[in-house]
């Protein structure tokens, strides 16, 4: 029943063991936490973000009869809302995810950036098993064709996965200095889905409006991943440099604000 | 061994930063009892957070060469929808111990029964700071943090806790942080008055008493 591991060795190894394990049961506390140990049980992390595609999906089908584009709506809505799920979620969860656990820091080992990394893995895991799930579903019974090149698909939705990971420790961190990067971020995401390019491709844009949109890092997450889905069949605009750099830079400032954010913790 | 190196803490408030803890110098080897004499307000809880690692010190160092507690009988860590067997399980997940190996005392010390298995939510506040302070005992630490003594629950209880720390564990290491001098004389070996954001060491805890009677504030 000793801790086995004396506490001099502070070796690299021991870390990371240290770090997944505390990650794990903080994944275990949060899944029983969120959707209890009742009926679907964890698998409410998928099945919830699956409804919301679904619906999304059935809406856009029914309203899209005339979107005035040749393409499949119903892989056109599952790319689109998937990928919104997946960078919007993330922040969602992490703002203001600090002051519920903050006891949870009394326990040495469990950091703020615990929390981040939980949250950020749950949102993650659920959004990727709801894309693949719906899409090996609509493939199957015929509702959509298999994308074209799925590497792409995989690399598109990881930079889109690292976008919203970056954004939500930055918005997560903020939300310690104050509670009103939680409200600002609520209409931010509300302004910025309608922009997110999941309602549209940016060659139905004007072309200035094209330059102005893909200064946004989704859009071009959103339209690598359409290439990656619809290939030549439709013709798309992003830039990968320029996104992987904005997610560099944001990653960066997202460690700097939750280190500076952990010393600002005040407990009770 | 736990040092803290010229520890420094300020918190910022309305009325610009205040300084709670200014350069604490201490020393915890294994085994070492020491007891923390403060008024209301002198920072010793902030001392134990700092401690325990919950916050980090705005300056200086704070090492931790054994493996320290949490406060002990700190509830604030629950989370209220999970049973009290999920909150354990979720506590030795964190410190890698078998649940197995220690549910059966957490059952046997905490009188709860079919309550382990309810949400934390429907707990009463002693029958919170049972399983608190078991889960506490559950996990074996180096040193023990205890932030004034257990208040709460029958002298039963008390009497158990009593056992479970002070005898059973009478080789770890303890701090104890008190306004009552006779708790801390009769669990000390020695003892620090915290006064001003300063830490004042004294051998004996008799003479720490004489200079927190006489330290005015």
């Amino acid at each position: 029943m000793r801790l086995t591991h004396p506490p001099s060795d502070t070796s690299f190894a021991r870390s990371l063991r240290i770090q997944l394990r505390v990650i794990g049961a903080l994944l275990m506390r949060e899944i029983v936490t969120r959707y209890g140990r009742d009926n679907l049980g964890f698998l409410w992390v998928f099945v919830e973000p699956m409804l919301f595609t679904l619906g999304v999906t059935a809406l856009w089908t029914a309203a899209g009869a005339n979107h005035g584009s040749s393409l499949p709506i119903v892989a056109f809505a599952l790319t689109g809302y998937s990928s919104v799920l997946l960078w919007r979620n993330m922040p969602g969860r992490c703002a203001m995810a600090i002051p519920p656990n903050m006891g949870l820091l009394y326990h040495h080992n469990v950091r703020v950036m615990d929390l981040f990394i939980t949250r950020i893995l749950l949102e993650f895991a659920g959004a990727t098993v709801s894309f693949a799930v719906l899409s090996a579903l609509f493939i199957t019974i015929g509702w959509m064709e298999a994308p074209v090149d799925t590497l792409e698909v995989f690399f598109a939705w990881l930079l889109l996965a690292w976008f919203g990971a970056s954004l939500a420790m930055i918005i997560g961190a903020l939300t310690a200095y104050s509670e009103m990067a939680e409200r600002l971020w609520h209409p931010t995401a509300y302004l910025l889905f309608p922009l997110s390019g999941a309602a549209f491709m940016v060659e139905w844009m004007p072309r200035q409006f094209q330059e102005l949109l893909l200064y946004l890092p989704m859009v071009n997450g959103v339209e690598l991943l359409r290439n990656g889905y619809f290939g030549t069949a439709v013709r798309t605009h992003f830039d990968i440099p320029y996104t992987v750099s904005v997610c560099l830079v944001m990653t960066l400032i997202a460690l700097a604000l939750v280190r500076d954010a952990s010393s600002r913790v005040e407990i009770e | 061994m736990i040092q803290l190196e010229n520890v420094s803490k300020s918190y910022s408030t309305r009325q610009g930063p205040r300084m709670i803890l200014d350069g604490i110098n201490l020393q915890v080897a294994k085994g070492q009892k020491i007891g923390i004499l403060g008024r209301n307000g002198s920072g010793k809880s902030t001392l134990i957070r700092l401690i325990s690692g919950a916050e980090l010190p705005t300056s200086g160092k704070v090492r931790r060469g054994i493996s320290v507690s949490w406060p002990l009988a700190f509830g604030g860590a629950f989370q209220a929808y999970l049973t009290g067997l999920d909150n354990l399980r979720f506590v030795c997940r964190i410190y890698d111990v078998d649940y197995h190996s220690v549910v059966s005392f957490v059952e046997e010390f905490t009188e709860l029964g079919l309550y382990l298995r309810e949400p934390v939510l429907h707990y009463s506040s002693g029958m919170r700071a049972r399983l608190a302070f078991a889960i506490s005992m559950a996990i074996e630490f180096d040193c023990f943090l205890i932030d004034e003594v257990i208040a709460v629950g029958d002298s039963r209880f008390h009497e158990k806790c009593h056992t479970e720390l002070f005898e059973k564990r009478k080789d770890r290491a303890l701090i104890l942080v008190s306004h009552d001098p006779n708790v801390i004389s009769a669990q000390c070996d020695s003892a620090c008055v915290l006064s001003n954001g300063k830490l004042h060491s004294f051998d004996h805890v008799d003479e720490a008493y004489a200079f927190y009677l006489a330290s005015d504030l």
